[in-house]
C-alpha cells in the first residue's frame, strides 16, 4: 500500500498544533509506526492513518478535537482495537485518536454498586477491581480480557452472559463526551427515568460517530451465591439447535446459553484442554446462576430437557476451576480458530431462535458451495450467530469469496427475520448489508440523527450509516426476488 | 496475517520460520492484556501485536530505522503474550528472527555498542563475572546507595554432599548465579542427595548462551550451546538421567538447543537427546517422593512466590514450584498480576533501566502487599533484581526447601540473612 499524504503542508501545521497540547512521543506520523494501527481486530481492512495520537488526558483529547474540526479533519476513536466490524478502521486523511492511556477506574462507589471509569480500562480490570467487594460487571464480550469500556459502549457490546444480564446498554448509568468541536456533555444519571431524550441509549452503539466518550458510569451487580455449568454434546447440530429452544420454552432463564460445532469445538479445545468431546457434531454450554437451591434444581431441569433433545453425553463442571476452563474454550473460540487456518472473517448476525436448526443446514450448504468452511460459534440462547469464514488471505480471490458468503449469510439472517449484527456493530464491514436492514426513510432519519451532533461528518466518517447512493448501488447489485431495493434512489 | 516475504528471506530458514509464525496470529489483540510493556505506555507499537507488525515490515522488505529497534529492545521477551495468545504463535522465536534482522540494518550507536558488547565479554564468563563481583564488593562501602543496593551481598554455600548414588543428574556450569549464589546449586545437590540422586558438576559446562542469543548475538550463544552439550555428552552416555536446571531462564535456552541446533549437522542429534533430558528442577522433584525431605514448622513460613516468566511462560510450568512449596507446609500468600514480569529480563534491567524499575516496583507491591517473611523464586536474574528493592530476603525457592531438610544446620530456620 501507498502512503497517502494528500496534503503535507496541513499535516505538518496539525501536528506543529497538536505538540502545544500533546508530548512528542504521543503523536505518531512516520509510516513505520501507523503501520501498528492499520486495523483493528479486523484485519482484512486496512488503511494508514494520517497520524495517531495517544492523549493522556480528557483535556488533551479536547485540544486534539477543537484542532481537528477547526480544520475540517476526521476523527476515528480507537480503544484497543479489538473490534470485529473495523469500527476502528484508520481514516486516510484523519487522526486516530487513541484513547488507552485513558485507563483509570476514577471511583468504585460500593453502596450505589456502580464504578466511574475511563474509557480506556479493560472491560475485565472492572470486574477484577470490584472482586473483593463481591461484585462485577455483567457484559462479557469474548474479548473481555483486552477490549476496552470505551468500546464496549462504543459499539454497544454483548457477551456470553447478555442472555440474562442484557448488553452493555442496560449496564451503564451514565456517560461524559465530548462533541465533535471539543464541548463536554454528560448524559444518564442515577435515577431510573430522565426527562428529556434517552441520550445515553442513543450513544451506546453509536460507533463513535457521535461523540468521542471520556468517562463512564458502569453498574456492577453481586456475584451470584452459586454459578454452575452443564456442558452437552450432540451428535447432530440440529437437535443442538433445538435443545436450546426447548431450554426457553422451559421458561428458564440460563445466565449463558452457547453453541459450538465440531470446527470450533477442536480449535479450542487444542487451545485450553477444557475436555470438549472433540469428536461431537456440536456442543451446548448452559449456564445457570443464582442461590444455591435455585441452581440446583434448574441443573437437574436442563439436564433432563438436553438429554430428552437427544444429547449424547451431559457433563456438569467439577469444580469453580473446571467450570471456568469450560468458559476459557468458548471465549477464546474465535483466535483459537487461527490453529485452522491462516485467516478467518467473523460474522455477526441474528436471527429468531426458532429458525436455528434451519440457518444452520442453509449456512453449511453455502459453504460447501463456496469452498470454504465455516467454524460456528455462538450465543444461541439469544439467536446471535457467530459463523467463523476460514480463509487465507495469501491466496488469491479468498478473500473476496469469504466476503461473498459473509454478504449471503447475513442475507439469509435479514431473509429468516433477524438483523446483520447482534454485538459486534456495522463498522465498515456490514455497512452493506444496513440497506437490506433498513429503508431510505429511516436511513434518512440516522443522517439527520448524525447531522444534529456532528454537523461537519467528522466522527468516524464512512462508518456504520450507509449513504442513500450507496445503498442504490449495493441494490443495483442484489435484485432479490425481482424486486429492486431503493428503487426510488437514481442510479448512475 | 497474509505476509509477502522479500525473495532471499522466502529461501532461508528463519524466513520460513517467521511466516509461519506470522501466519497463525489473527490480530485479536488479546495479548496485549497480559503485555508489561504495553501496561506501561498502552501504545501499540509497544505491545506484542503492534512488534508483529514491525518485524512483519522487516521481513516484507522494509528498510528498519532506529524507531522499529526501539520498540523490539523494549520488549522483555517474557513470553506472557505466548500464555495469552488462543491462535498458538510463537512470538519470542518471531522476535529473535526479527531482532537479528534489525540488528543488521540499524547500527546502534557508540554507547549502546559498547554496553552491549561489554555484558556479552563480561556476564557469560564465570571467571571474569566473578573478578567483577568481588571487586564491586570490596568497594561497596564507599559507592552510592542507588548503586550498592544493586551489588548482591555475599552468602556462603554450605557444604556439598559428598555421597555417590546410582542415580545421577548432571548441573549446568551456568554464568552468574555461582559468584551471587553458590548455596543454591549447593542447595540443589543436598535436596536431590536426600532423595538418592548425584548432582553432577561437570567441567566444561558454563553459560547456558541465552544471554548472548537474546542480544542477537546467535552464534556466540550457539557457541555456548556446542561447549555445554561437549561438556555433558560423556555422562550422558554414562547413564546419566537428566539435566537439571535451577535457573528458569537457562532452562528454557537448553530445552530448546534442539531446535536452535538442529541445523548444524554435528550438534543436531546431541542436542535434540540434552533437550529431552533438560528438566526444571521443580519438575525432577514434582515426580519424586518428597516425604523425606521433611516439613516446615506450621504458622512459620509464609512466604510470597514469584514465578519467573523463563517458567511461567516460556516452560509453562506455573503452579508446579507453588505446589511443592505448599506440600512442604509452606504458606503462600496472594500475589496479584501474577503473569506479569518483574523487570529482570536477562540484561534488560541494564539495557532499559526505567521501564525495568516500574515494573519492578509493580513487582515488590503485589509481592510484599501478604506481609510475607519471604520472597521465593526460581531464576537468578529474578532473584538478584527483586533483592536489590525488597524489604524481606529474597531465596531460589530450593533454598527455602533445602532450610527444611532434617538435620540442616539452621534448624528449621529457612531464612538466614
Amino acid at each position: 500500500m501507498v502512503t497517502r499524504d494528500l496534503n503535507p503542508h496541513m499535516r505538518r501545521e496539525l501536528i506543529r498544533t497538536l505538540r502545544r497540547s500533546l508530548p512528542a512521543a504521543a503523536i505518531l506520523h512516520d509510516p513505520e509506526a501507523l503501520r501498528a494501527y492499520e486495523c483493528d481486530g479486523l484485519s482484512a481492512y486496512r488503511e494508514l492513518p494520517m497520524l495517531v495520537v495517544l492523549p493522556e488526558t480528557v483535556e488533551q483529547v479536547r485540544a486534539v478535537l477543537a484542532a481537528c474540526s477547526e480544520r475540517g479533519i476526521p476523527v476515528v476513536a480507537r480503544g484497543a482495537g479489538t473490534g470485529l466490524s473495523g469500527g476502528a478502521l484508520p481514516n486516510a486523511d484523519g487522526v486516530l485518536l487513541s484513547l488507552a492511556k485513558l485507563n483509570r477506574i476514577l471511583e468504585i462507589d460500593e453502596h450505589n454498586r456502580i464504578a466511574r471509569v475511563q474509557p480506556g480500562v479493560r472491560n475485565l480490570a472492572i470486574s477484577e477491581a470490584v472482586a473483593p467487594l463481591g461484585l462485577y460487571y455483567a457484559p462479557d464480550p469474548s474479548s473481555q480480557i483486552a477490549c476496552s469500556i470505551g468500546g464496549n459502549v462504543a459499539e454497544n457490546a454483548g457477551g456470553i452472559h447478555c442472555l440474562k444480564y442484557g448488553l452493555t446498554v442496560h449496564n451503564i448509568q451514565a456517560l461524559t463526551f465530548l462533541t465533535p468541536d471539543g464541548r463536554l456533555l454528560a448524559v444518564g444519571g442515577g435515577a431510573p427515568d430522565s426527562p428529556g431524550y434517552d441520550l445515553l441509549a442513543l450513544l451506546t452503539g453509536s460507533e463513535g460517530l457521535l461523540g468521542i466518550i471520556v468517562e463512564i458510569v458502569v453498574k456492577l451487580l453481586p456475584r451470584p451465591e452459586r454459578a454452575q455449568v452443564a456442558l452437552a454434546a450432540f451428535d447432530d447440530a440440529e437437535k443442538a439447535g433445538a435443545a436450546v429452544a426447548a431450554i426457553i420454552a422451559a421458561g428458564i432463564v440460563p445466565a449463558g446459553l452457547e453453541m459450538m460445532d465440531n470446527l470450533a469445538i477442536r480449535a479450542a479445545e487444542e487451545y485450553v484442554h477444557a475436555g470438549y468431546p472433540v469428536d461431537a457434531a456440536a456442543i451446548l454450554l448452559c449456564e445457570l446462576d443464582g442461590m444455591n437451591e435455585e441452581v440446583s434444581e434448574q441443573i437437574l431441569q436442563v439436564r433432563r430437557i438436553l438429554t430428552q433433545c437427544g444429547a449424547a453425553s451431559v457433563r456438569t463442571a467439577q469444580d469453580e476451576r473446571e467450570r471456568l476452563l469450560f468458559w476459557a474454550g468458548r471465549k477464546a473460540a474465535f483466535p483459537a480458530v487461527g490453529r485452522l487456518a491462516p485467516d478467518y472473517y467473523c460474522m455477526d448476525g441474528t436471527i429468531p431462535r426458532r429458525n436455528l436448526a434451519r440457518v444452520l443446514v442453509r449456512i453449511s450448504e453455502m459453504s460447501a458451495s463456496a469452498g470454504l468452511r465455516v467454524a460456528n460459534v455462538f450465543h444461541a440462547g439469544d439467536g446471535n450467530l457467530h459463523p467463523l469464514i476460514l480463509y487465507d488471505a495469501s491466496r488469491p480471490g479468498d478473500l473476496e469469496r469469504a466476503e461473498q458468503l459473509g454478504a449471503r449469510i447475513l442475507e439469509l439472517c435479514v431473509e429468516v427475520g433477524g438483523t446483520i449484527t447482534g454485538e459486534h456493530g456495522v463498522g465498515v464491514e456490514k455497512i452493506d448489508q444496513m440497506c437490506l436492514q433498513f429503508s431510505a426513510p429511516a436511513l434518512t432519519q440516522f443522517h439527520a440523527l448524525k447531522h444534529a451532533f456532528d454537523p461537519q461528518g467528522l466522527l468516524n466518517p464512512g462508518k456504520a450509516i450507509p449513504t442513500l447512493r450507496r445503498c442504490a448501488e449495493y441494490g443495483a447489485m442484489h435484485v432479490h426476488g425481482g424486486k429492486l431495493h431503493f428503487p426510488e434512489i437514481e442510479r448512475f | 496475517m497474509q505476509t509477502t516475504l522479500t525473495e532471499d528471506l522466502r529461501h532461508s530458514a528463519d524466513g520460513r520460520e517467521a511466516e509461519s509464525i506470522l501466519r497463525a496470529c489473527v490480530h485479536c489483540g488479546f495479548c496485549t492484556a497480559t503485555c508489561p510493556t504495553y501496561g506501561v505506555f498502552r501504545d501499540e507499537l509497544d505491545g506484542p501485536r503492534g512488534r508483529i507488525y514491525l518485524v512483519k515490515q522487516v521481513l516484507e522488505g522494509a528498510v528498519a530505522t532506529r524507531r522499529t529497534q526501539l520498540h523490539l529492545d523494549r520488549c522483555l521477551s517474557c513470553r506472557a503474550c505466548e500464555t495469552t495468545c488462543p491462535s498458538g504463535v510463537h512470538y519470542g522465536r518471531l522476535l529473535d528472527i526479527g531482532r537479528s534482522l534489525v540488528e543488521r540494518q540499524v547500527r546502534r550507536n557508540i554507547v549502546d555498542r559498547f554496553k552491549r558488547r561489554l555484558l556479552r565479554a563480561v556476564i557469560p564468563h564465570r571467571r571474569r563475572f566473578g573478578i567483577l563481583l568481588r571487586t564491586a564488593r570490596s568497594v561497596r562501602g564507599i559507592l552510592p546507595a542507588a548503586w550498592s543496593s544493586a551489588i548482591p551481598p555475599l552468602r556462603t554455600a554450605g557444604s556439598w554432599p559428598s555421597s555417590s548414588h546410582r542415580r545421577k543428574m548432571l548441573a549446568l556450569g551456568g554464568c552468574v548465579q555461582p559468584s551471587i549464589s553458590p548455596n543454591i546449586d549447593a542447595a540443589t545437590a543436598r535436596v536431590l542427595d536426600h532423595l538418592g540422586i548425584s548432582l553432577l558438576r561437570v567441567s566444561g559446562s558454563g553459560c547456558c548462551g541465552a544471554m548472548s542469543y537474546h542480544l542477537g548475538a546467535h552464534q556466540e550463544g550457539l557457541d555456548f550451546a556446542r561447549r555445554n552439550i561437549d561438556a555433558w555428552w560423556p555422562h550422558i552416555e554414562a547413564g546419566a538421567e537428566a539435566v537439571v536446571l535451577n535457573a528458569s531462564g537457562c532452562g528454557v535456552m537448553v530445552k530448546e538447543y534442539g531446535k536452535l541446533l538442529a541445523g548444524d549437522p554435528v550438534y543436531a542429534a546431541r542436542a535434540a537427546r540434552i533437550s529431552e533430558l533438560s528438566r526444571d528442577l521443580s519438575e525432577v522433584l514434582a515426580r519424586e517422593d518428597r516425604s523425606v525431605l521433611g516439613r516446615t514448622g506450621s504458622g512459620t513460613a509464609r512466604i510470597a512466590f514469584h514465578c519467573p516468566c523463563t517458567l511461567q511462560h516460556g516452560q509453562k510450568l506455573g503452579g508446579v514450584v507453588e505446589g511443592i512449596l505448599t506440600d512442604a507446609g509452606f504458606e503462600l500468600a496472594p500475589v496479584a498480576d501474577m503473569h506479569l514480569c518483574c523487570g529482570s529480563a536477562g540484561t534488560y534491567s541494564l539495557l532499559q533501566p526505567q521501564i525495568s524499575r516500574q515494573l519492578l516496583t509493580q513487582k515488590l507491591a503485589a509481592l510484599e502487599s501478604g506481609q510475607p517473611l519471604a520472597i521465593g523464586t526460581a531464576n537468578i536474574g529474578c532473584l538478584v533484581h527483586l533483592q536489590s528493592r525488597a524489604s524481606v530476603p529474597v531465596r531460589h525457592w530450593i533454598e527455602l526447601l533445602d532450610a527444611c531438610l532434617p538435620g540442616h544446620e539452621q534448624d528449621g530456620q529457612f531464612i538466614t540473612r
